[in-house]
């Protein structure tokens, strides 16, 4: 176990390293020259005496590999630069806006978790009558909702008409539930389906039959031996639906005027100010592979297959 | 191995005739996307970007059946031509990938050794990131428009699919039947292109079909924040966006777009469903992205 811990935290840099020079270099590669973004941003004409100017000041003379390199040694000690737009240090802007975005995107993972384990479970246990139908509903229809459109309905149904909830901004809690409910539903619903599908399937493994038979109750053969072992794949996704969260918040902080990074980060994608592109996208990409980190080590200690090799076979 | 004994009509009947209620309602109302998609320019009642100020914000009536918009241009002939540009660009990105994704993934699958080392760490970087943030920063990096939003959304996917066909093609690699295609001769190339690829059709086919609602909500998204589809062009992510500062004076408005967006991707996402049963059932699990 310490050790399957140990490969992946030594993993965890070297993939930050590799994301890095990718995005590093398809920016540089990409159809358009930075010191016109530049003098586009900071509204100085383009003359080729300002480009040349601009082209030295940013660096751009110098071979790709060499900018690469003074790039990630600023990178390393947590410079990444000033905006092209603002003028400002980048890392400090974005790390301005980031809590409120992982608020958000973590009460959404909680919901996902906290509805869609109940759901599955609640339908796996009543397979084919009503309960179950009622989930497969809510998750079929869940998979195929745009999370935005969501986030009008129910800024329609629950400020607009009813009063209860307000429709913008960050605050108590009542600000966070529409937000929260729009970006969690997909993965809520895909989730609750994989739980029931795999209760279904353990459900019909031999060695739950035999618990059955040793006479233990109903009750602790479907906790103990059908829905822990459900839970293996459901972990798994977990990572996955992390990455959709990233994307929805990002999406759904422009409907409900949540102050968080997306707002930033758009306008900074719609303008080509690479800094903050470099950055916002570095810290996405840390902050998912951290996340699955998280839950490779938590399979890991989940699968008494996995925690128990470690000892024996590494 | 060989399925193709039926014709393609034949299968389509069959198709039909074992499916579930829902599977055919899905195949109906994915067949008249298709045909509105191809016929609205014809079939539309109104020119989708004409505006017209003196009918602004026109609630439904008998002339607009949906009404018209903040710049009086009719919802229903903008909603047809939505339907185009959503079904255009899924289609276009879908091949894109699939390209990508069966050259890349086949590749390494069928030639192994240091090549497949190769790809697969490239595919496994491109896989650190959360796809719509990956799409978001190639459009960072190309600018906004159409084009951008299939290569952005087709590069940011393809990853998953050259895994998928590599490890396909690894588990067929060692069948009888691409054994005899080596022993009677064929070349190494004709082995892959005419015996491996065929056989990895079917389960792309499903994984493809189960992707479609997924890659329209991505394109309709980044033209919900102003970075996919431009301003002008009736796309339902655009038309969301144009409408959301009406949302309490004439809520209507977001209703029709977001509604052909969910309909439209339940209906694949169904088909995609119903596809999966019938050629893969063993994917049923798997798929869970």
């Amino acid at each position: 176990m310490a050790s399957f811990i140990l490969r992946r935290l030594l993993l965890l840099p070297l993939m930050l390293l590799a994301a890095s020079a990718l995005i590093f270099f398809m920016l540089r590669l990409g159809p358009s020259d930075p010191a016109m973004d530049y003098l586009r941003l900071s509204s100085v004409p383009p003359t080729p005496q300002a480009l040349e100017h601009a082209r030295i000041m940013l660096g751009l003379d110098k071979p790709l590999l060499v900018q690469y390199i003074t790039w990630l040694k600023s990178a390393l000690q947590l410079d990444f630069g000033v905006s092209y737009a603002t003028q400002r240090p980048v890392l400090p802007d974005l790390l301005y806006y980031l809590p409120a975005t992982l608020q958000l995107a973590g009460v959404a993972l909680l919901l996902t978790l906290g509805i869609s384990i109940p759901l599955g479970r609640w339908a796996a246990r009543h397979q084919d009558e009503a309960p179950d139908q009622w989930v497969r509903l809510i998750a079929f229809i869940g998979v195929s909702m745009p999370n935005f459109w969501l986030g009008f309905l129910l800024v329609l149904l629950f400020s607009v008409h009813l009063g209860w909830l307000p429709p913008m901004g960050r605050g108590g809690w009542a600000h966070l539930v529409m937000p929260a409910v729009a970006i969690a539903l997909m993965s809520l619903s895909i989730n609750a389906r994989l739980l029931r599908a795999s209760m279904l399937e353990v459900k019909g493994q031999r060695h739950v039959t035999y618990a059955r038979l040793r006479g233990l109750p109903e009750r602790h053969v479907e906790r103990s031996h059908v829905f822990r072992n459900a839970l293996l794949p459901i972990i798994t996704a977990v990572g996955m639906h992390i990455g959709e969260l990233i994307g929805g918040t990002l999406i759904i902080e422009s409907i409900f005027g949540w102050p968080g990074v997306g707002r930033f980060a758009v306008s900074a994608i719609f303008n080509r100010d690479y800094p903050v592109i470099q950055c916002f996208t570095l810290l996405m990409v840390t902050i998912f592979v951290v996340c699955n980190l998280i839950v490779d080590i938590i399979y890991a200690w989940a699968d008494p297959r996995i925690r128990l090799s470690a000892e024996g076979a590494e | 191995m060989n399925v193709a004994v039926a014709t393609p009509s034949t299968q389509l009947t069959s198709f039909w005739q074992q499916a579930r209620w829902t599977t055919r309602i899905a195949l109906v109302m994915a067949l008249a996307l298709i045909v509105t998609a191809c016929l609205a320019p014809w079939i539309a009642p109104f020119d989708p970007n004409a505006v017209d100020l003196t009918a602004r914000l026109q609630s439904p009536n008998a002339e607009h059946w949906l009404g018209t918009d903040h710049l009086g241009r009719d919802i229903l002939s903008r909603l047809m031509a939505g339907t185009g540009v959503s079904l255009g660009v899924v289609a276009i990105t879908l091949s894109v990938m699939l390209t990508l994704g069966i050259v890349i993934g086949g590749t390494a699958g069928f030639v192994g050794g240091r090549v497949d080392q190769v790809i697969m760490r490239i595919t496994d970087v491109f896989l650190t990131f959360p796809t719509f943030v990956l799409a978001l920063f190639m459009i960072g990096m190309l600018g906004t428009g159409l084009t951008n939003v299939v290569i952005a959304i087709a590069l940011s996917h393809w990853a998953w699919y050259a895994r998928i066909v590599r490890g396909i093609v690894l588990s067929l690699k060692h069948r009888d039947f691409i054994a005899a295609a080596h022993m009677a001769g064929a070349s190494r190339t004709r082995v892959f292109v005419r015996h491996l690829l065929p056989a990895t059709f079917s389960q792309l086919i499903v994984l493809a079909s189960l992707d479609i609602g997924h890659i329209m909500l991505h394109v309709s998204g980044l033209s919900f924040l102003g970075l996919g589809v431009a301003a002008p062009t009736a796309e339902w992510g655009v038309m969301l966006s144009d409408a959301r500062q009406f949302v309490w004076t004439e809520p209507l408005l977001m209703l029709w777009p977001g509604l052909a967006l969910f309909v439209s991707v339940m209906a694949f996402n169904l088909l995609g469903d119903a596809l999966r049963d019938r050629l893969d059932p063993h994917l049923r699990r798997e798929h869970a992205h």
